[in-house]
Parts: structure tokens; C-alpha cells; sequence
């Protein structure tokens, strides 16, 4: 059941890292595709205890993948939420075991749409169904059944990772204790879909990209690097970019009269983009945030009721700098819990870092997930 | 009662064993967690403080930021057995429509204030000519968050305006409390330095 497994492996993940495994059975989607073959990649940190009940699933935003609490190894860097994870952390290896998987149409291990078409031998492309939200989380919920887990102690995610914890609860309450969502929402804004649209029409606007037909040595670089650069924006706040950036030159005393990358922000935004392209797939870009623009648990009432009877306890935090998932967005689906009659904490938390907040270290963040958590663990016995 | 009584002894006997209770303006979570270890209450709350959220959130407590003026009217009737306004009522912009909401969310409001009518706040009034001030309420007028202070005198005035029934009724001075029959309310809003009100719907 463990074990790296050398053919399953897809997209960009290095031979022999981390752990793939095969789905023994197939996956039926939302689009109405089944997918016979699915790998899921995954990483964990602790240890599952005897009776299976301190598992924690977390669950990773649109470019971040299951390399989350130790070193990526592609860039090197250390995972991104390293330091929330390990022993005496809010995520306390010494009590809770954490489970965090490629998400499905992903490109660091598990199927995607770099992954090989077992029909064609060749990578799937634009062959690959349209995945949601909720398939991902239905491949997760696979991955648990094969590594016998049952009932999560908590679903943990941030943004696109919220989407699925949110999901997780919709779609398997009797399998959710706890439910972390922050920085996320029930649903994609018009804004939201608008941003991701102009992400992939750079993406497609590449000659490179080739219908999604390209070979593996010749991805799209530049597309989705301009791609990343729009996002990355949208992760930050203005605060964020005056303090960091201001107007302030790159190498330079003053302007070029040209268009060469003359102001910090410019470089900086160049080296987010082209860096971007070592560890991500186009084509996965492309069907990830159309997963995340496909989301929709609905809203008022109808939202309510998929939660309806819940038993699970609910935690959202927003930041106030996020332009992107906004507090109004976090309230929609904290009214939406009250409705349900649901256990639910939510909290703004001020921080001037935009969406990217959860991602940077803050102790008011930390205490209040660390505070969410373990409670979890307490009234779990772990 | 024992002979020594808090505001938290007076709303506590008030809160049902087990109930499902909303605690708005609940802080830090000081009176939940009360609730919950000696009345076996589920409790939740609202709290405008991000602060205060947090550190609520951090003790495992079921606390949401919002502001009650607005906020009350997202959770569905009846989702509470009693809903709490333990010294909140008087920093509400609308505390009539609040309480309004409170009465539908909750079987019942509890619902404690500083009584403006103690006759120590009446001296001073009388004696200073300034606004009273008092260890409780320390803020001067135009720094403090209570908006709308009121006697006991005046809340039972905002009960028959707002059609609430006052169910019970206690007064308290000098940390003893004293149940009082809130149709002869006179002598409690003299001596009364505190009073809890249990309200619940007209019909």
C-alpha cells in the first residue's frame, strides 16, 4: 500500500521522493468521466496512532502541493506551512498525524493532465476530464480509505485548501470532527473567475502551449509565468507592495527609458513567474483554477442545508488585506453554519499581507489555530 | 442563592442545565466557559473584539466576530435556549431591535446591566453635576462605549415598548442579589447597583 511506486509517478515530481499511491479502484467524476487509473502523491508527518483517530488531513492551495511541512524537492525551499508543522506546533506531530496529497489534475505526483492516457500512452492534455473541487476531495477520501483512516480529527486548508475542507464537510460530514477554512470561501466570485481567466489565456496565448499538446521539455514558460505574475498580485495587498517594493529601483539610479524591469516589483514579479514554471505544469494550471472556478456550494438557505445537521465544529479566519477571499466571503458561509445550527468560530484576524497572509507566519493566526486545534485533540484524547 | 452573588451567579441560575446558549458581547469567553463547566451548557458566542475573538477561539470556545446590532439577525429562531446580553445591552446602537432578535434566536433573553438609578449614581449626579461615573463604568462621557445607559425603571419601559415579558427580575448591591417583582420595580431601581432581566417574546 506504501511505497513509492516508480510507474504511477506523473508530473513533476522527482524519482524516489515521497510517497504515490494508486487508487485501487476507479474515480468517477463530476463531469460524468470515470478515471480508471489515479495516482494519488502524498506526504505525512507523525504518526498515526492505534486507533486511527489523530489524523489530520490538510489540504494545499492552488500552487502549493503536498510538501508542506518538509524541504520541496524541486526548489529546495522549505514547505509551506514548515512552521506550523512539527512537534509543539498548532499542527503537533507528537500528537496528530498529518496527511497532505497532490490534489487531483495536480502535477506533483498525483493523475493530472501530464499525467500519461493509459489509452494513448501519451499525456493526457486537454484529454483530461474537467475535475472539481469535490473530485479532488473524493480522491482524497480514497487515498484515507486505502491508509484506513475513517474519521479525520480535522480538515485543515487555506484558500483552495479551504475549498476542499469546506467540501470535505459538505460531502462527508460523518468523516470531518473539525473543519479549519480560512482565507477561503464557499464559492468563486465573478472576480475571482475573471483573474483566473486572464491566467489562462496568457497560459493559452503562448505558442508553446500548443492546444495543450506540448512535449514535456517545451512546456509554455512564458504564458504561465505571466499567468503567475497576474496571480501573484492578487495574493498580496497594496500595503504589502508599497512596503516591500515601493517605487524603488532594480539596479538602478533611475529610469531606463525602456522597458527593461526598472522598479523592484517589476524584477520581483519576472522571478515569481519564471521561477513558478520549474515546479508547475500549465495544464494543470489551467484545470485547477477551473476546479476552483467551478466551485460553488450555493448560497443563504441552500447553503445551509448542506450542512444541515453537521456535527462538525467549524473555525474561519479571513485576513482584512485579502482583496481576493474578503470577510464577506468567510461570513456568507459562518451565516450559512449559524443557519445549520452548526458549531462555528470565526475570526478577521488584521493583517496587512493580503491573501498570502496564511501563508506568512503570525501569532495571532497561530494562536488562534493552534487554539482551534487543540481543543480538537483534547476532546479527541490524542 | 449563596450570601455572596455575582452578576455570573444571577445569569448562571437563569441558564437552564445543557442548554444551547449565545453569549453576545461574551469577550473573552469568561462566562461561556463558566456556563460550561457548571451548567453543562453548549455555549457559543458573538464578540465585535478581534482580540477578544482570538483569545476566546484559543481557549476552544465557539465564538464568532460580529456585531450584534446587525449580526443576531443570521442565526435561524429558536437556535438557542437562552441568548445573553451580560453588560453589552447598553453599548448597542438599536438595543430595542437587538433584543428583538434575541427573543426570537433564543427561548429567552438574559439580559444584565449597570442600574443608573442606584442611589449612590444619583448622588453623585445630584451632588457633582457631572456624569457619574463608578469602578464599573470608569470611562468618562465621551470615551465610554455605553451609549445607552438606562435605569431599571427605563428598561421596563423598553419592555413594553419592545412588548418583551420580563420573566424575572433580580437586583443586585454589594455582591448580594435580590429577586424583585418587576411591576414594583421602585426600591430595586434605588438600591439595585446591577440588574438582570430575564425576557422572553410577547405575544
Amino acid at each position: 500500500m506504501h511505497g513509492s511506486i516508480e510507474e504511477g509517478r506523473s508530473g513533476l515530481l522527482p524519482p524516489g521522493e515521497g510517497e504515490v499511491l494508486r487508487l485501487p479502484a476507479p474515480l468517477p467524476l463530476d463531469c460524468g468521466r470515470t478515471l480508471e487509473s489515479v495516482d494519488v502523491a502524498y506526504e505525512t508527518y507523525g504518526t498515526l496512532n492505534e486507533d486511527r483517530s489523530n489524523a489530520v488531513l490538510l489540504c494545499h492551495p492552488l500552487t502549493a502541493d503536498q510538501f508542506a511541512g518538509r524541504d520541496h524537492p524541486v526548489t529546495g525551499k522549505p514547505g509551506w506551512w514548515s512552521y506550523l508543522i512539527g512537534p509543539g506546533l498548532p499542527l503537533d506531530t507528537d500528537r496528530v498525524f498529518v496527511v497532505c496529497a497532490n490534489v487531483l489534475g495536480g502535477c506533483m505526483g498525483s493523475t493530472g493532465p501530464a499525467s500519461l492516457d493509459p489509452e494513448t500512452g501519451r499525456p493526457y492534455g486537454l484529454g483530461f476530464p474537467v475535475v472539481t473541487i469535490s473530485d479532488m476531495v473524493r480522491a482524497q477520501a480514497a487515498l484515507l480509505d486505502a491508509l484506513g483512516i475513517g474519521r479525520l480529527l480535522a480538515v485543515v486548508g487555506g484558500s483552495m485548501g479551504g475549498m476542499q475542507a469546506l467540501a470535505w464537510a459538505a460531502d462527508f460530514p460523518e468523516r470531518v470532527r473539525n473543519a479549519a477554512i480560512l482565507a477561503s470561501a464557499a464559492r468563486h466570485t465573478p472576480q475571482n473567475i475573471a483573474f483566473h481567466e486572464v491566467g489562462r489565456q496568457a497560459v493559452m496565448a503562448d505558442p508553446a502551449w500548443r492546444g495543450g499538446d506540448y512535449a514535456g521539455e517545451e512546456p509554455p514558460k512564458a504564458g504561465l509565468a505571466v499567468a503567475r505574475m497576474a496571480a501573484h498580485v492578487t495574493y498580496l495587498s497594496e500595503a504589502a507592495l508599497e512596503e516591500k517594493f515601493g517605487r524603488r529601483f532594480q539596479d538602478r539610479a533611475s529610469l531606463g527609458y525602456g522597458f527593461d524591469a526598472d522598479f523592484q516589483v517589476e524584477s520581483y514579479l519576472r522571478h515569481q513567474g519564471s521561477s513558478f514554471t520549474d515546479r508547475f505544469d500549465a495544464n494543470s494550471y489551467l484545470y485547477i483554477t477551473r476546479a476552483m472556478d467551478y466551485f460553488d456550494l450555493g448560497s443563504g438557505e441552500a447553503l445551509s442545508e448542506r450542512f444541515s445537521g453537521t456535527k462538525t465544529r467549524f473555525l474561519l479566519a479571513s485576513f482584512t488585506s485579502d482583496w481576493l477571499y474578503p470577510t464577506p466571503e468567510s461570513r456568507r458561509v459562518v451565516r450559512a453554519l449559524h443557519g445549520a445550527g452548526a458549531a462555528v468560530s470565526f475570526v478577521e484576524l488584521r493583517n496587512d499581507r493580503g491573501h498570502d497572509a496564511f501563508l506568512i507566519p503570525d501569532p495571532a493566526f497561530e494562536a488562534v489555530l493552534e487554539g482551534f486545534l487543540g481543543t480538537a485533540m483534547r476532546e479527541a484524547g490524542v | 442563592m449563596p450570601t455572596t452573588t455575582s452578576r455570573y451567579d444571577v445569569i448562571a441560575s437563569l441558564v437552564p442545565h445543557g442548554a444551547r446558549v449565545l453569549d453576545v458581547g461574551c469577550g473573552d469567553g469568561t462566562l461561556l466557559r463558566r456556563l460550561a463547566e457548571e451548567r453543562g451548557a453548549q455555549g457559543y458566542g458573538l464578540e465585535i473584539d478581534a482580540g477578544a475573538v482570538s483569545a476566546a477561539v484559543a481557549q476552544g470556545l465557539s465564538v464568532v466576530q460580529g456585531d450584534a446590532d446587525t449580526d443576531l439577525q443570521d442565526y435561524p429562531d429558536g437556535a438557542f435556549d437562552a441568548v445573553i446580553l451580560s453588560n453589552s445591552v447598553q453599548a448597542l446602537r438599536d438595543p430595542i431591535f437587538a433584543l428583538r432578535q434575541a427573543v426570537r434566536v433564543g427561548k429567552r433573553a438574559v439580559v444584565a446591566f449597570p442600574n443608573f438609578g442606584h442611589w449612590r449614581i444619583r448622588g453623585q449626579l445630584l451632588l457633582s453635576g457631572r456624569m457619574p461615573r463608578s469602578r464599573a463604568l470608569p470611562a468618562s462621557w465621551y470615551e465610554t462605549q455605553n451609549i445607552h445607559l438606562c435605569t431599571v425603571l427605563d428598561f421596563l419601559d423598553l419592555c413594553r415598548d419592545g412588548a418583551f415579558v420580563p420573566e424575572a427580575a433580580y437586583g443586585l448591591s454589594d455582591r448580594r442579589a435580590r429577586r424583585f417583582d418587576p411591576s414594583s420595580p421602585k426600591l430595586s431601581n434605588l438600591r439595585a447597583q446591577e440588574a438582570v432581566f430575564a425576557l422572553s417574546a410577547g405575544t
